[in-house]
């Protein structure tokens, strides 16, 4: 019993990560209808900002509390991943607008390959780490046995919660997000009736992107370790947990990656490490192939 | 354009021109690369020798990346207007005089195929037997491999318009299915070599019948998926594999049972010649080239049949197909499956080749590249594939001998670590400037007055 | 005599090719069509009008398979009149078709849409032309009859060693779909790509393609949409031509009243999914409730159709 709930934590908080960064793969896919490839490295990006600028940050402000500095972190790598999202979108995407079907998804492999290629290239291949930057936890006694709710898996669980209210605010009670909904609808309708559709993807590339920032952090957090090739893999699971969630509905992307936060964590601990992202891409097919519309998704009914 | 005219036009422009809003444009540029450039270009981490992670500011390579950013975006605001025009100008004018050309394409198939059997003599004429080894191997079979997975995937992609993320899955099916017969049961080769295509094809069948109901972007993600959990599945099932450590010592394909070595029965013993590696170079650059062009064959043979067409109108329109009773299941079926057993055949090329094969080899950035050399070549054309496979493959491959390079920039330059940076870029930007790829025209696989090509405009390229 | 056969105003109950029964289709809350029991004649042009929104492309895809209909019975009567015992006895089977000398009966309800084309021989058009528009003319209409060149070709077999048995029948194809494109007068394009035709002759190149998977119903899905009346008679004398030269049975959906009332035998009118009346072209021009439902009325005379429907 105190091993399940202690794997339940750990996969709610690995969740959560993923549901960070699967709510930028359905928002892009919500409004044009595109596999941004690319996001699971600008996640990976992230991660390596907000690695640099803690180490900058604590450096040069010692004595900050570690708190502050993390807020910090926070904050700037949040701008930061955004503005690289941002010009990502307009090099290579928005030429390719209404062009043929193919194109923006090879544009979006491509720009992949560009972001691993050039942090490896600026970065050097190695792993990069930090020494644990929260430690500790309260240990809670139930029945026989311990389980620890550690520090670090509370920030991030309040932190996502957090964030991902404001989220929800800025898309459900704003005129950007009436914008994203309208745009969502029908494009050219949007722009007759006279909003920049342009400016509204552009910031829904650059809302996805300081939502994976806020992941990246959390990662670095959680992990303290990072490597240029980190982005393939959980930007995988995290659009498999958009999927499973019902691509286009932000609460499913984030259902969907605590889903698969979940099943990853009790299938390493219940059957085989080794196959545990087998375990993902398989529910990722399966999902795709018998319940195509996700758990909160609409059906898609097909148009003779 | 008569002269009077391009002259209004030139003094138009001048009088636009604006030398502040120019500025005011490429100092936000650059403002904007600083953006992008901190922190992750103005700091390298690096691991001290107690393993603790320090920064070693590199501002100097931030200043030069932003005033670059500044120059180029200004001068392309001085005179790009007037270069790209004459770009295109020169680019319309070179169209017209290549179009005649069109009518000689007999001519040019011709000269290609004696150039390409050429290949290595011109190799080993021009750089010398030892010079020529690179030159056959990493270019010549290199590339051609990549010529025969362009035309196979072709097939899915380009004909019937299925988007297949997953291709490699097919690769490392064959290459792993000849390592496995040949070292576990001794079989050789030449039969190895055929069941590797046989057995790509039933994995095609197995993996395409449940997802080929699947439309789009959809159907790219679970191809995906069953790539990387067959390569998952080698890495992990070590017992067969030997995991990530690979297979090694499969044995190299015979002459018609004549091995490549230096032995008294062997290749060069048997015809009285001297032996030296090249005659297994050769060996393996016509086969690749029989390979290929075998693919090359039976693609344009299918595109002539029914169920070719059948597989065009599938990219068109699978609505339209369904009402005229086409069974477009059993129809992209064979797409896929005919496309999986020539990704096969060359994976077991790739097995004997190297006589060692490992999941490194498989991994979803083939299926990239495979990909991107379709699209790039524009789908459905079998010679932009050809050209797009030589361009991308070989132009990642001259990389490697740009060497020379290190004495402008330093010793520290090492041009392969920007290929596939490059590779990236190249292939964003070829999609901007081409959505389409090199050769988008289609051309009609029956023809009753006339052979015409269709404009790219209105071939479709499929939902699945 | 089933409830199908109810022919408001006409004489005699022509023998039917198709009997759509009780069909019924409902998409989450919405119920797009309603019950709808019709006939139609062997040999000859029935038209099914209604107003925008009626259900009546719904019904077209029901028929053709693209949709599976929530209830009812579809059943095409293939080569000759099919006794109603027989069409019971396959109901209550698990079956699907009942071959009966050249002909037979088919439920097209339990069928899919490729197999309907294929096997009960039903080809249909599009109400937003779909084309291959990257094919040429003639690809367009040897695609559509795959089925048997393919099986000329030895399923690709003897083709790729270009077996002379398939050359011939390729040919033959080939003849097939000229006689169609001269039949439109489209010959001197074949080798234009579809995409390229004029729209009116996209729509006419839509049916010879359908034409050529030589069916023995053709549903045609709006014809006459955004021709002009030069092509809409040019239309007209097609769809004629087709019924009288090939004997193949036609439904269509039209809202060219010229064009329904000029060449169809019989109409179906339907409205909010429910049939309101059924006849020939003379019987539903004269009909109130057509006239308040479809071809509009002031807003009295909307109350006293109303009664009247409701009475």
């Amino acid at each position: 019993m105190d091993y399940f709930l202690q794997q339940l934590i750990n996969g709610l908080t690995l969740g959560s990560v993923y549901g960070l960064i699967a709510i930028g793969y359905t928002m892009v896919y919500g409004i044009i209808g595109m596999i941004n490839f690319a996001h699971g490295d600008v996640f990976m990006l992230s991660v390596f900002i907000a690695l640099i600028l803690f180490l900058l940050i604590t450096s040069l402000f010692g004595g900050l509390a570690i708190a502050v500095a993390l807020v910090l972190v926070l904050i700037i790598a949040m701008a930061l991943t955004a503005l690289w999202s941002w010009a990502i979108e307009r090099v290579a995407y928005r030429p390719l607008r209404g062009s043929f079907r193919l194109a923006p998804l090879i544009s979006a492999i491509g720009m992949s390959i560009f972001l691993i290629n050039f942090v490896q290239l600026v970065q050097g291949p190695r792993n990069k780490s930090i020494p644990p930057i929260i430690e500790g936890g309260f240990e809670i006694q139930i029945g026989s046995g311990d389980i620890t709710l550690s520090y670090k898996q509370i920030l991030i669980i309040l932190t996502t919660a957090v964030l991902l209210a404001a989220f929800w605010f800025i898309v459900q009670k704003t005129s950007l997000g009436r914008a994203q909904r309208a745009c969502e609808q029908d494009r050219k309708m949007a722009s007759l009736l006279g909003i920049d559709v342009d400016r509204t993807i552009s910031l829904t590339f650059v809302m996805g992107a300081a939502l994976a920032a806020v992941a990246g952090v959390l990662f670095m957090v959680q992990y303290g370790v990072v490597n240029f090739s980190d982005g393939f893999v959980p930007g995988i699971k995290a659009f498999t947990a958009a999927v499973l969630g019902g691509i286009g509905s932000l609460p499913g992307a984030v259902i969907g990656g605590l889903l698969i936060g979940l099943i990853e964590v009790f299938w390493s601990a219940y059957f085989s490490i080794d196959y545990k992202d087998v375990a993902a891409f398989s529910i990722l097919a399966i999902t795709l192939i018998f319940m195509p519309s996700g758990i909160l998704g609409k059906p898609d009914v097909e148009k003779v | 354009m008569s002269e009077g005219e391009a002259k209004t036009v030139a003094s138009d422009e001048r009088a636009s021109f604006s030398w502040i809003s120019a500025l005011r444009d490429a100092g936000f540029l650059a403002l904007f690369t600083l953006g992008l450039s901190f922190p992750i270009l103005a700091f390298r981490t690096r691991q001290d020798l107690w393993h603790g992670l320090v920064l070693d500011p590199r501002w100097d390579l931030v200043a030069t990346v932003v005033a670059i950013a500044f120059f180029g975006r200004l001068s392309w605001l001085v005179v790009g207007g007037r270069v790209s025009r004459n770009v295109q100008s020169f680019a319309t004018q070179v169209g017209e005089v290549l179009a005649p050309l069109q009518n000689y394409k007999g001519t040019f198939r011709l000269v290609g195929l004696i150039w390409l059997i050429a290949y290595p003599f011109l190799a080993v004429l021009i750089a010398g037997p030892g010079g020529a080894l690179k030159w056959i191997d990493n270019f010549g079979i290199q590339i051609l491999i990549y010529v025969m997975l362009g035309w196979g995937l072709n097939i899915v992609v380009g004909l019937a318009g299925l988007l297949d993320l997953g291709y490699v899955a097919f690769y490392a099916v064959g290459a792993y299915s000849t390592a496995l017969l040949s070292t576990y049961f001794g079989l050789s080769f030449w039969i190895c070599l055929p069941l590797a295509g046989i057995f790509a094809a039933f994995w095609g069948i197995l993996l395409g019948f449940p997802v080929l109901r699947l439309r789009g972007d959809y159907l790219a993600i679970v191809t995906l998926a069953f790539g990387e959990i067959i390569r998952l599945v080698l890495i992990n099932w070590v017992e067969l594999t030997n995991g990530a450590a690979g297979i090694s010592g499969i044995p190299r394909p015979t002459f018609f049972g004549l091995p490549f070595n230096a032995s008294d029965e062997g290749f060069a013993a048997f015809f009285g010649l001297e032996f030296t590696p090249l005659h297994r170079l050769f060996f393996l650059f016509y086969l690749i080239l029989a390979l290929a062009l075998l693919t090359n064959w039976v693609t344009i043979r299918l595109r002539r049949l029914p169920i070719g067409r059948a597989w065009e109108a599938l990219r068109e329109d699978d609505i339209a197909c369904r009402s005229l009773g086409i069974d477009t299941v059993t129809t992209k079926l064979t797409a896929f499956s005919i496309g999986a057993m020539f990704g096969g055949i060359a994976g077991a090329f790739f097995a004997a080749r190297l006589g060692f094969i490992s999941p490194k080899s498989f991994e979803f950035m083939e299926s990239a590249v495979i990909l991107s050399i379709v699209v790039l070549g524009g789908m459905g054309s079998q010679v932009g594939v050809a050209i797009a496979a030589v361009a991308m493959i070989g132009g990642t491959e001259l990389l490697r001998e740009l060497g020379w390079l290190k004495s402008i920039f330093g010793a520290g330059f090492d041009p392969t670590q920007y290929r596939m940076l490059l590779f990236g870029m190249a292939m964003v930007g070829m999609m901007v400037w081409r959505p389409r790829g090199l050769i988008s025209k289609r051309e009609p696989s029956l023809v009753l007055h006339e052979k015409r090509a269709i404009g790219g405009d209105l071939v479709k390229e499929g939902q699945g | 005599m089933g409830q199908a056969a109810m022919n408001t105003g006409v004489g005699p109950a022509l023998e039917p090719i198709l009997r759509v029964e009780h069909l019924t289709m409902r998409f989450g809350g919405l119920l797009a069509v309603n019950d709808l029991s019709f006939d139609v004649a062997r040999g000859q042009i029935t038209a099914l009008i209604g107003p925008n929104g009626a259900g009546k492309t719904t019904v077209f895809n029901c028929i053709t398979g693209f949709y599976k209909p929530t209830s009812g019975r579809v059943a095409l009567m293939s080569g000759g009149p099919q006794s109603d015992p027989a069409i019971a006895a396959l109901t209550d089977s698990p079956g699907r078709s009942q071959r009966v000398g050249r002909g037979g009966v088919y439920l097209l309800e339990r069928m899919a849409d490729s197999e309907i084309a294929a096997q009960a021989k039903v080809a249909r058009t599009f109400q937003n032309i779909r084309l291959f528009t990257g094919m040429t003319v003639l690809e367009n209409l040897i695609v559509a009859q795959h089925n048997w060149l393919n099986h000329a070709s030895g399923y690709s077999v003897l083709g790729l060693v270009g077996a002379k048995s398939f050359r011939e029948a390729e040919a033959k194809a080939v003849e097939i779909a000229v006689a169609w494109l001269d039949c439109i007068g489209l010959k001197g394009r074949a080798d234009d790509p579809a995409g390229a035709l004029p729209y009116g002759d996209q729509r006419r190149l839509e049916i010879v393609r359908a034409m050529c998977t030589g069916p023995v119903l053709l549903c045609l899905d709006e014809p006459a949409a955004g021709l002009n009346p030069r092509e809409s008679a040019e239309l007209n004398e097609l769809l004629l031509s087709i019924r009288d030269g090939n004997g193949t049975s036609l439904l269509l959906i039209e809202h060219d009243m010229s064009v329904v009332m000029e060449i169809s035998d019989h109409i179906v009118v339907l409205e909010y999914g429910k049939k309101i009346s059924d006849g020939t072209p003379d019987y539903i021009k004269n009909d109130p409730k057509v006239i308040a439902a479809y071809l509009g009325v002031e807003d009295e005379e909307v109350d006293e159709a109303e009664a009247e429907i409701e009475g």
